[in-house]
């Protein structure tokens, strides 16, 4: 709704703003005139409505004519990207605005997250992205930079930040158990199908489409019964989506058949594809994991992907040799790192240690099933 | 329509350049002139003579003080810019690809403060 509104108002805080007073309105009017017959279209009319409003008030001075030139022109085209929402996220991704400032944007208005979310995402402080977002905002708004139909270069040129950007939505779905956010996952596969659709030949948005169909097929197995997380290695395999497994492992063979060398988001596929290709736990392939994040290290030499690489290592050198890989590893504010840690340490016997490096992720971790099963692994802890 | 300012930026060693290198770059930008105004973007531009013409005129305390020289000693500084109008930021960068192309200097765009978003207390 809101990307709706913002290509009908050319402005981001009004279509933001007007969004909010229309769910207020539903609130308040619904339960006691009822809930009308087509909801969807009646927030829809609430908020251009609030939205004309408040442009009138807002406007009164030089720019009169200019909202009464918006109010009355008829929306306009919808070009190439005729989802609102995917349209939305490349004008976020405008090549004006700081590179961490899109991804921030597209969050907020078009994922609707909320700050302390994004920031949690960004590992960042939530008053530093507090402050990029106002400043992107405001940036639109003085630069006066347009929320237009992308031309078809713009396509090419908004790419990479337009696939982070879905991947973060998806990821913010997938990850924390919080109430509402699985719609996220799923918006996220519907952008990375729209994408896919606008550039069929394009590899990484094959692979970011593929990453997120292999991971989304074990959504069913990630939490037992009583709602504590479950492991990949300990996850029943009859339980996973067998159709979104063929469907990715196809767009991997697809990649893999171009020749073409991967990028990350392919990389990540692939790794995947490796997983939910062994028919137990114990059958995993992990030279090949780890031969797939060497060559994902290769391209972002960042310490959680070092950290995820050092995680297939275990398996196939040992923790002792991941340990060293994971202890220098800067990441002290990051709860997965704590997590390995902590794994690594049990598994070596070093009981007080891992003790300790529990503790610190379950302070850490936000999602309730994780935080079960941590507590639990903690109390398992022997001498 | 915003407005705009374009601000060209020279470069250490810019203005030393033989005649013959800077005419035809000076046909460029006149040509890239006569467009802005052929299509209504023009509003105002020129160059400025060298950095070591300019004086400084401060207000300090009760006194003004004169002195010599560029308010910034920096090593790439302010050589001309255009004023132009544009409906948005993406016409106003294509024009300034333009400019750029045709002085062959750095442009930055930079909106002016909108009358209505002047800070109010």
């Amino acid at each position: 709704m809101v990307a709706s509104l913002a290509r009908r108002f050319g402005d981001l805080d009004i279509a933001e703003e007007a969004a909010g007073d229309a769910f207020l309105a539903a609130a308040e009017r619904w339960p006691i005139d009822g809930q009308p017959a087509n909801p969807g279209g009646w927030l829809m009319t609430t908020a251009t409505r609030r939205a004309i409003d408040r442009l009138r008030r807002e406007n009164v001075r030089d720019q009169r004519h200019r909202a009464a030139a918006m109010i009355t022109h008829q929306p306009d085209p919808v070009g190439i990207v005729e989802d609102d929402q995917l349209r939305l996220i490349f004008t976020c991704c405008h090549p004006a605005l700081a590179p961490e400032a899109r991804t921030a944007l597209t969050l907020r208005l078009v994922a609707g997250l909320t700050v302390p979310e994004i920031a949690r995402a960004f590992l960042i402080p939530e008053t530093t992205l507090a402050q990029r977002i106002t400043r992107a905002k405001s940036k639109i708004r003085a630069a006066a930079i347009p929320l237009r139909v992308p031309e078809r270069e713009d396509l090419a040129n908004r790419l990479a930040d337009v696939l982070a950007v879905i991947y973060l939505i998806f990821n913010e779905g997938y990850l924390p158990g919080e109430p509402g956010h699985a719609d996220l996952a799923a918006e996220g596969v519907r952008l990375a199908r729209l994408m896919r659709g606008l550039m069929p030949t394009d590899g990484e948005v094959a692979g970011l489409l593929a990453l997120m169909l292999l991971t989304e097929s074990r959504r069913g197995s990630r939490y037992g019964t009583s709602g504590e997380l479950v492991t990949l290695a300990d996850q029943g395999r009859g339980g996973w989506d067998h159709a979104l497994i063929a469907e990715g492992h196809a767009l991997v063979r697809e990649r893999l058949a171009s020749g073409l060398s991967p990028g990350v988001y392919q990389l990540q596929a692939a790794i995947n594809a490796v997983h939910t290709d062994a028919g137990d736990a114990r059958d995993t392939d992990w030279s090949q994991v780890v031969a797939l994040y060497d060559q994902l290290y290769a391209l972002q030499p960042t310490p959680v992907v070092a950290l995820n690489r050092a995680v297939a290592i275990a398996e196939m050198d040992g923790p002792e040799v991941a340990l060293a890989i994971v202890e220098p590893l800067d990441l002290v504010g990051y709860h997965s790192w704590h997590v390995t840690r902590a794994d690594l340490l049990r598994r070596l016997g070093r009981s007080r240690e891992a003790r300790a490096a529990y503790a610190r992720a379950i302070e850490l971790a936000v999602n309730p099933g994780e935080i079960a099963y941590l507590t639990r692994r903690l109390g398992e802890l022997v001498g | 329509m915003t407005q705009y300012l374009l601000s060209v930026y020279d470069r250490p060693g810019d203005r030393e350049r033989p005649l013959e290198t800077m005419q035809p770059l000076f046909e460029a930008v006149d040509r890239f002139n006569a467009k802005l105004q052929a299509e209504g973007h023009w509003v105002f531009a020129g160059g400025l003579a060298d950095q070591s013409t300019a004086t400084v005129v401060e207000a300090k305390g009760g006194d003004v003080v004169v002195t010599d020289g560029p308010f910034l000693e920096t090593k790439e500084y302010l050589g001309g810019f255009w004023i132009i109008e544009a409906a948005d930021l993406d016409v106003a960068l294509g024009l300034a690809k333009e400019g750029a192309i045709a002085c062959t200097n750095p442009v930055e765009v930079r909106p002016f403060m909108a009358e209505d978003e002047l800070p109010v207390e």
